[in-house]
């Protein structure tokens, strides 16, 4: 179930500019299929973003939130090479981490 | 006395307790996880349960919140929003779709360098204010912008 994510950080200045994009339907509770029936929600609860094995950004998340969702921020102190790792959990359980090193600008 | 009928019922019954136990085992897990996520506030249907359940009651209004959205979105659906908080030692962003179902839509805590910035896509069910709530050395501010929306993002 659970796809592998994307995630860019590219190093500026001091600061490294991260964008994730997650796969995920993010089901609201208030949709009906093609029979009629409502589709159970299903959704990513908490990201939670480390760099260096330091939580930055720990973030709380309804149904609320678009389909694939997207999530930018930005860590200061970042350095070429350093290590984000971001961990997602949904309402079911599901779990997804992965991680990327922090590139230089171009 | 028809001792089917009997057996019958001893098993209905059997089975009857076996899914209270499974039921009670699950609702565990869901509290557990409850604990961390803010329940209330991503459950209440009005902004002030939900501006209630973050802790800030009356946030003052400020000018050092940017909330960068587009004017009208076509699509609901799809609708991106970021938050840029010139509050020195911002702690928490909290975004609120105010007529959406649901209102609180997001909480982000920051820590260690993480910047007082995040940008995501949202769901606007109809054209809203969209309110960001900064927590900012204990205090709340907040600050609102209005987007229009063409296509409503809740329902199908």
């Amino acid at each position: 179930m659970a796809e592998p994510m994307k995630i860019r950080a590219t190093l500026q200045v001091d600061t490294a500019d991260v964008r994730i994009l997650m796969l995920h339907p993010m089901e609201t509770g208030q949709r009906k299929d093609a029979k009629g029936d409502i589709v159970p929600m299903h959704f990513i609860q908490s990201v939670v973003v480390a760099h260096n094995g330091n939580t930055v950004l720990d973030a709380q998340w309804s149904q609320a939130i678009s389909r694939n969702p997207f999530l930018g921020l930005r860590v200061k102190g970042a350095k070429t090479g350093d290590r984000i790792s971001v961990t997602w959990t949904d309402n079911k359980g599901d779990k997804r981490t992965d991680e990327v090193a922090v590139a230089a600008s171009s | 006395m028809n001792p089917l009928r009997r057996t019958f019922l001893k098993l209905t019954g059997a089975a009857g307790t076996l899914a209270l136990v499974v039921g009670a085992g699950l609702l565990k897990t869901r509290e557990a996880l409850a604990a961390t996520w803010n329940k209330t506030g991503f459950e209440s249907k009005a902004v002030a349960d939900a501006l209630k359940s973050l802790g800030a009651a009356s946030p003052a209004e400020s000018k050092d919140i940017i909330i960068t959205a587009p004017d009208i979105a076509e699509n609901g659906a799809v609708v991106p929003i970021a938050v840029t908080s010139k509050i020195p030692n911002t702690q928490s962003i909290s975004i609120i779709a105010e007529k959406n179902p649901f209102p609180l839509s997001s909480t982000y805590d920051l820590s260690n360098g993480g910047e007082a910035y995040v940008s995501t896509r949202l769901k606007l069910g109809e054209t809203s204010n969209v309110r960001a709530v900064i927590k900012a050395d204990g205090k709340f501010y907040t600050a609102a912008k209005e987007v229009k929306v063409t296509i409503g993002g809740c329902g199908g």
